[in-house]
């Protein structure tokens, strides 16, 4: 265990129990914004309550996203030092960005989002959730671009060891990064859809608050019957855009270590990493390299093609993609299943259905690690895609015991603060949504009397 | 010949770690305070009155560190890892006290376990914030570009007085604020806290400003020698009227001025900070200019800063403008 090694597993852990929540508030706040605006438009108050009711679980979600995102930029400096002298003249603009365009945007409104809705006209209120939605996005656009760059440096030059800009929309619009912000923020949405279809079916199957729950199910099967084939097509053209920048993280993620024409694609292999080969091989001749060059004959590189010291660790990547593909084709699954139930006119009765739906809640948070293990754990050994080696990247003034207590004093406030956090979650989702809401009445401009209603729990 | 953007990056990054000292330090200082509120009503009070700001206020924190690393990152790499554990310590002790805003209004039972949460995250939070502070003003060991010392470095008299001097700043800022913010019972508690606060911290003004000048010689020659001594005089001089016009306003009826005063003693303060460390942005060994990235990138980012900083201020001081005047227990939740 060197501090190298301990610094990239807290890394990976500090980043995962991150990711988590942008995988939810990207998508929730603008389920908000949709239902805010939907109120808006027809005075429907099942849309008001359902808006009420997933903003409070949003609102604990969001106060989780906050507190474990302050940790990450000052990752970079505790045990990233070198990496973040040398790439900082590119890279620290794109953080300061974020911080500027987005977590701004996002604390700003947020306040009037969650405690404003009788203080301020309802368009005002609007337009905070609006904003909030907004940043979010804005969030992962910057920090998305960063990452990619790291994956597809681009625009720069190298003046004494250290990359310096020379072209800034080219390092910002770098190679990776359409595909990758495209399939980044789709799986935030499919994620929260998940989640709120599981919580709706939840309540479906107890005959509670069925009248949002309905809608809510209705609605996010609508959007997930859009965006599940839309997110197959867009990880097919992020494969392809890898296979051209990245080919040795592909080849981990195939299996795949001879270079060859008609290259197969594995099902099911133990990869030994040892020997240099597949174990238990189930494969599909020559499907690879149509996927991932839209061509039965095409010749996909394989991992003996670089030293061993230029290769990522085979097996997280190899597993973690087939998680991500697996969960993936049980999402597609159900997207059809709920299309043949609503033609038949069964969507709402189910039971057995909605069981499934349920069982879907953690499935868009796992693809999602899965997803960024694959793209992180596939750029290894390197931090900068062929130009600086991770081991070069850490701070040189830590030791093992440094990076071993960091590492457990988070683990062990994470599992604190995030348990207690997803239980109170639960909880809310079990609670669902309020029975009637008040609002300011536009017309009056006053404050009602009595205060929300089911406010606390 | 490419203009000079060391001196604005060293103003706007001045001016974001001042405002994160501010704003995050009266929503601390209301936290380390906190346990001492003995009634439930007037905890959540205290708990409204920074509920929907404390998210903005902290985000100076994040706006601090991404902009040195930006603006100054030969100096991000030197002392970020060198105050390994007192930033990690920071961090935790901000996500406990962060997700108690949520978190204890979703349960009865626990309350008291996130009440708990709030003050030890906040206390924990400013103590090293202030170590950070304190191991800043005695200076790095660095060696080319990279910081030599240890993981320890920050168990030393010094920056552990500094840290429980921004205990008492925090909460003369919190305190103050809490003035403003509420009324009868509450307030006349919080001005009680807010005067002990008060003879905290000019106490610890004064131990700062002795021990600053004996750390260094030539901080020492900065404030003492002739004629720097008339120039910089008046800082103590503006220093001591704040302190008293401070004073003087919480022991009568002032509303806002103990809290304008609190933040005028921080301003002054920082300032004589800023004297003292000036050109250094690693004390002792790397100044602004030495560790500042390259022009091409502090021009990018300043385009882009000097148009967003400004919307910035007017959507934040929306916010406070419809939380203005004093809290109430309906704080319209959610």
């Amino acid at each position: 265990m060197d501090p190298v090694f301990l610094s990239r597993l807290q890394f990976a852990f500090v980043i995962a129990f991150h990711i988590l929540l942008p995988a939810f508030t990207v998508g929730l706040s603008a389920f908000i914004v949709v239902l805010e605006g939907l109120f808006a438009w027809k005075r429907d108050q099942v849309y008001l309550r359902l808006s009420v009711f997933w903003t409070r679980i949003f609102a604990v979600s969001f106060g989780m996203g906050v507190v474990s995102g302050i940790v990450m930029p000052f990752q970079l400096g505790t045990n990233w030092s070198r990496y973040a002298d040398l790439t900082a003249d590119v890279l620290g603009p794109l953080f300061a960005y974020e911080a500027m365009v987005a977590f701004f945007l996002e604390a700003g409104f947020l306040g009037i989002l969650l405690f404003g809705r009788k203080l301020v006209p309802p368009w005002a209120h609007f337009f905070a959730a609006l904003m909030v939605g907004a940043g979010t996005l804005f969030s992962s656009f910057w920090i998305l671009a960063a990452n990619s760059w790291m994956q597809t440096p681009a625009g720069y030059t190298v003046v004494d060891g250290r990359f310096v800009p020379a072209d800034w929309l080219a390092i910002i619009f770098n190679a990776s990064f359409p595909y990758r912000i495209a399939h980044t923020v789709t799986a935030f949405f499919v994620t929260t859809g998940f989640v709120v279809v599981s919580v709706s079916a939840w309540h479906l199957m107890r005959a509670r608050h069925v009248d949002t729950a309905r809608r809510a199910l209705g609605m996010t099967f609508i959007l997930l019957a859009l965006l599940v084939p839309l997110q197959v097509v867009l990880g097919d053209l992020h494969g392809v855009n890898t296979t051209e920048h990245q080919p040795i993280k592909i080849a981990a993620m195939e299996g795949l270590w001879d270079t060859q024409a008609r290259a197969p694609s594995v099902l099911f292999a133990v990869p030994d990493e040892a020997n240099e080969r597949n174990r238990f091989e189930v494969a599909i001749p020559a499907l690879a390299s149509l996927y991932l060059k839209h061509d039965f004959d095409a010749t996909v590189q394989g991992l003996k093609s670089v030293a061993r010291s230029d290769r990522p660790p085979v097996v997280p990547v190899f597993y973690a993609f087939r998680l991500m593909v697996g969960i993936g084709l049980l999402m597609l699954a159900l997207v059809l299943w709920a299309a043949v139930l609503h033609w038949r006119g069964r969507l709402f009765d189910s039971r057995l259905f909605h069981k499934a739906c349920v069982a879907m809640a953690p499935a868009g948070f796992i693809a999602v690690v899965a997803g960024w293990t694959v793209t992180e754990v596939g750029r290894q050994p390197w931090v900068v895609h062929g130009l600086l080696r991770t081991r070069d990247a850490v701070s040189p003034s830590l030791t093992t015991a440094d990076v071993a207590t960091s590492l457990a004093l988070y683990v062990l406030v994470y599992l604190i603060v995030f348990g207690a956090g997803i239980y109170y979650m639960a909880r809310l989702a079990r609670a669902g949504p309020p029975d009637e809401v008040e609002i300011r009445d536009a017309r009056l401009g006053e404050r009602p009397a009595r205060p929300l209603s089911a406010a606390h729990l | 010949m490419q203009l000079d953007l060391v001196p604005i990056w060293t103003l706007i990054l001045g001016f974001g770690v001042f405002m994160y000292v501010l704003l995050d330090g009266f929503d601390l200082g209301v936290g380390i305070l906190f346990p001492l509120v003995r009634d439930e009503t007037q905890r959540t009070l205290a708990m409204n009155s920074v509920a929907p700001v404390w998210d903005g206020n902290e985000t100076w924190l994040v706006m601090g560190g991404v902009g040195l690393l930006a603006a100054f990152p030969h100096a991000f790499a030197i002392v970020i890892p060198a105050v390994y554990f007192p930033l990690l310590l920071m961090l935790l002790g901000l996500i406990f006290r962060g997700v108690a805003f949520e978190f204890r209004l979703k349960t009865v039972r626990a309350r008291h376990w996130w009440d708990r949460s709030f003050f030890v995250g906040s206390t924990v939070a400013t103590y090293f914030q202030g170590v950070v502070l304190g191991m800043f003003v005695q200076g790095f060991r660095v060696q080319g570009h990279a910081f030599s010392g240890t993981s320890f470095d920050w168990v030393q008299p010094f920056p552990l007085l500094t840290g429980a001097g921004l205990l008492f700043g925090y909460a003369l800022l919190g305190s103050t604020w809490l003035v403003m913010k509420t009324e009868d019972e509450l307030q006349r508690w919080a001005r009680g806290k807010a005067l002990v606060a008060l003879v905290g911290v000019l106490a610890f003004i004064a131990m700062v400003s002795i021990w600053t000048p004996l750390l260094r010689g030539e901080i020492a020659q900065r404030w003492f020698s002739w004629p720097n001594f008339a120039y910089l005089a008046p800082v103590p001089i503006v220093t001591a009227g704040i302190a008293l016009v401070t004073w003087r306003s919480l022991r009568r009826d002032g509303e806002y001025l103990p809290f304008i005063g609190a933040m005028g003693l921080f301003a002054m303060g920082y300032l004589g900070l800023a004297i003292s460390l000036f050109p250094y942005v690693v004390p002792y060994a790397l100044t602004l200019w030495q560790a500042a990235s390259s022009p091409a990138t502090q021009a990018f980012l300043l385009i882009g800063t000097l148009f967003l900083l400004p919307i910035i201020f007017v959507y934040t001081g929306w916010s406070y403008y419809v939380f203005r005047g004093k809290v109430s227990a309906e704080l319209g939740y959610h």
